[in-house]
């Protein structure tokens, strides 16, 4: 009932500043879905259009099937967390949540019963009295939760609300905001930089950059078919192989690498690219193989990474943690060709 | 002065480098510059202070400060003289008359136009915004006598007022609400533009209208501007003597209590004793609003809306 549709969206500031070109989206009932970019590819001002804080320039946004482009934000039936929470600071948490009850001229009674239940799904029973000031980090992102909770919206908007907590405050909201997510079967829309809250969060991820949708899907299925270049750099840590390569006769040949592609291309030029864990330290018979001198060695007890020198190109290797490796060393290792993919050197879409 | 010489002193033993001589003679220079500050301000009140206690003769004869040394000779017939004069009492009714809707009226619609001017867009806000700040530099005394001629054209003053049953302060409200907007909305509007721009947003989404959101959520969070402002305004339109005589001249039933005590002393100066005397008395009342309003100079009122 509350799905979200950007068609053919544009936003534009001047006739030369336009911050997102043409973006189509097509958002599921009760899915969670993460936009994710580098800061300045548009995704804010993406969330923003939906929830009517910024016109929109060209193009149709819809929730369910009626137009919003000219509906207030008010009635939009729509809720939104902010980055820095805006907590009205002069008012107790209970009233912070209360007010777009009120707003609605809703009943008291009616209000209290849903502060109340926000509050217990929240944790937040023992601090309706105070001022937000009076709060930490995490409990003022509750706060700003709860204030979206209690309206019951048709659609959850979240900008980047995780940024400005610490690293295990971080990781614990991340799985209570899936909890809630599941718990209140809406629609979530929830932006953010960082790639991992995207892979571990979405049910499906669009990625942007430069006010261009570069690519929209589940997070399995954009980490092995990435669209094109800039998808495959963005997603993932630590990031995808990418050496330059020239094919001939269905095999790309690299400064230190040579493999027979799995498919054939059409481009005779490109970018080949594999992630560090589709490197084995072990050699298939008549599989690709590769000369690494090592520079460096990263032992994190379950992975062991090792950057180096293929040929001219810098790769780095996920290996067996029990592999004994010395900075200097020069060691052979294979290719796994199904984690394999090739990008035209033109266009920068993926070939493979 | 006995900090500043007392300090290098008491330390000389925990080192001389030339970095702690910098440092020191800094800190030594701005204490003297601060005292000596509150000294040029504080010392003559003190002496209006001593005077208004001493007898006339004694003023006329000597300094305040020979008050100091004995034989100590103080009375309170200054002020027992100056509470019997005439039409005080009048005159602090009046300015109560005056003062309160000449603060309220500015500082009202100052926090409107505040809010337009921050938060809403409009076609040449920026170009009003500027006419209203180049405002600031206009001189009161060019705006006396047109003012006056189109208010007694209007037929605003006092006895005219009076007889057709409005109150006469009228034209006092209207003059000093008009001075006093410029400076208000510019002060105001500069505090409310540094409110964060995600509240509103916030406010915005959460269904709150343009009314709701300045009652409820920017009046509140002013609360300490609004404050200062009432003071200043109140400070100004308390002290003011010259608007009052220009506007409703010397009507005794409409001057303010500065009038009154000028009036207090005659043509040659005599019976200054008494204008001592009523400068310390009319000063309770700005005293009073100060102390009582200074509770709202609260530090951090935003602080838990938007930092982590």
């Amino acid at each position: 009932m509350a799905s979200v549709t950007y068609d053919h969206v544009v936003k534009r500031y001047t006739a030369d500043l336009t911050v997102v070109k043409d973006f189509n989206v097509e958002i599921k009932d009760k899915e969670f879905m993460v936009l994710v970019g580098p800061s300045g590819c548009g995704k804010s001002t993406a969330l923003r259009m939906l929830a009517g804080l910024e016109a929109i320039s060209e193009g149709e946004i819809r929730i369910g099937d009626r137009v919003v482009n000219n509906v207030a934000a008010k009635d939009r039936d729509i809720a939104m967390v902010f980055q820095s929470y805006a907590l009205y600071p002069h008012m107790s948490v209970y009233d912070n949540m209360a007010f777009p009850l009120q707003m609605q001229h809703m009943k008291k009674d009616e209000i209290e019963k849903r502060v109340k239940n926000a509050s217990r799904i929240l944790g937040l029973d023992n601090f309706l009295k105070r001022k937000p000031r009076a709060l930490s980090g995490g409990q003022r992102q509750r706060v700003a939760l709860g204030r979206a909770i209690v309206r019951s919206p048709k659609v959850f908007l979240l900008d980047e609300p995780l940024s400005n907590l610490d690293a295990k405050l971080r990781g614990q909201t991340r799985i209570e905001l899936q909890k809630l997510h599941r718990d209140l079967e809406t629609t979530f829309i929830y932006v953010t930089h960082d790639q991992v809250e995207a892979m571990t969060m979405g049910d499906r991820i669009a990625i942007m950059n430069a006010g261009i949708l570069q690519q929209v899907g589940t997070p399995g299925d954009i980490y092995d078919h990435p669209a094109n270049l800039f998808v495959a750099g963005f997603i993932g840590s630590p990031t995808m192989n990418f050496v330059p390569a020239t094919v001939d006769n269905g095999t790309a040949k690299a400064s230190g690498l040579e493999v027979k592609l799995p498919k054939p291309v059409s481009a005779a030029k490109g970018t080949l690219g594999f992630r560090p864990e589709a490197v084995t330290d072990r050699v298939v018979d008549g599989g690709p193989s590769m000369k690494m001198k090592v520079d460096v060695v990263e032992r994190l007890g379950s992975d062991q990474f090792l950057y180096g020198q293929v040929g001219t190109d810098q790769v780095t290797a996920r290996v067996d943690p029990r592999m004994s490796v010395q900075p200097g060393d020069t060691v052979q290792l294979g290719l796994d060709t199904r984690g394999l993919h090739f990008f035209d050197a033109e266009t920068e879409k993926a070939l493979i | 002065m006995s900090v500043a010489a007392a300090s290098p002193t008491s330390s000389v033993a925990v080192t001389w480098s030339p970095r702690w001589i910098t440092d020191r003679l800094g800190s030594v220079v701005l204490h003297i510059v601060v005292i000596s500050l509150t000294l040029a301000w504080t010392v003559p009140t003190l002496g209006l202070l001593i005077t208004s206690f001493r007898l006339p003769a004694d003023i006329a004869n000597s300094g305040w400060w020979t008050a100091l040394a004995p034989p100590f000779r103080f009375t309170l017939d200054n002020y027992s003289q100056m509470l019997s004069a005439s039409n005080l009492g009048q005159g602090l009714f009046n300015s109560f008359m005056i003062s309160i809707p000449a603060v309220i009226i500015p500082v009202t619609m100052a926090a409107f136009a505040a809010y337009a001017f921050a938060w809403m867009k409009f076609p040449g806000r920026d170009w009003i915004f500027l006419a209203l700040v180049g405002l600031l530099a206009v001189p009161l005394q060019l705006t006396f006598i047109p003012v006056t001629t189109e208010f007694v054209k209007l037929g605003f003053t006092p006895d005219n007022l009076q007889s057709i049953g409005l109150p006469p302060f009228i034209p006092l409200w209207l003059a000093h609400a008009g001075y006093g907007l410029p400076f208000s909305i510019y002060l105001l509007s500069n505090f409310f533009r540094a409110l964060p721009s995600d509240l509103f947003e916030s406010a915005e989404i959460d269904g709150a209208g343009m009314l709701t959101v300045f009652f409820r959520i920017v009046v509140p969070l002013s609360v300490p501007a609004i404050a200062s402002l009432v003071i200043f305004q109140f400070l100004w339109v308390w002290n003011d003597l010259l608007v009052a005589l220009i506007y409703v001249g010397g009507t005794p039933n409409v001057a303010p209590v500065t009038v009154s005590l000028v009036n207090l002393v005659g043509s040659e100066g005599q019976n200054y004793q008494l204008l001592t005397a009523a400068a310390f008395f009319s000063m309770i009342v700005p005293l009073v609003v100060f102390l009582s309003l200074q509770r709202y100079f609260v530090r951090g009122i935003l602080a838990g809306s938007v930092k982590g």
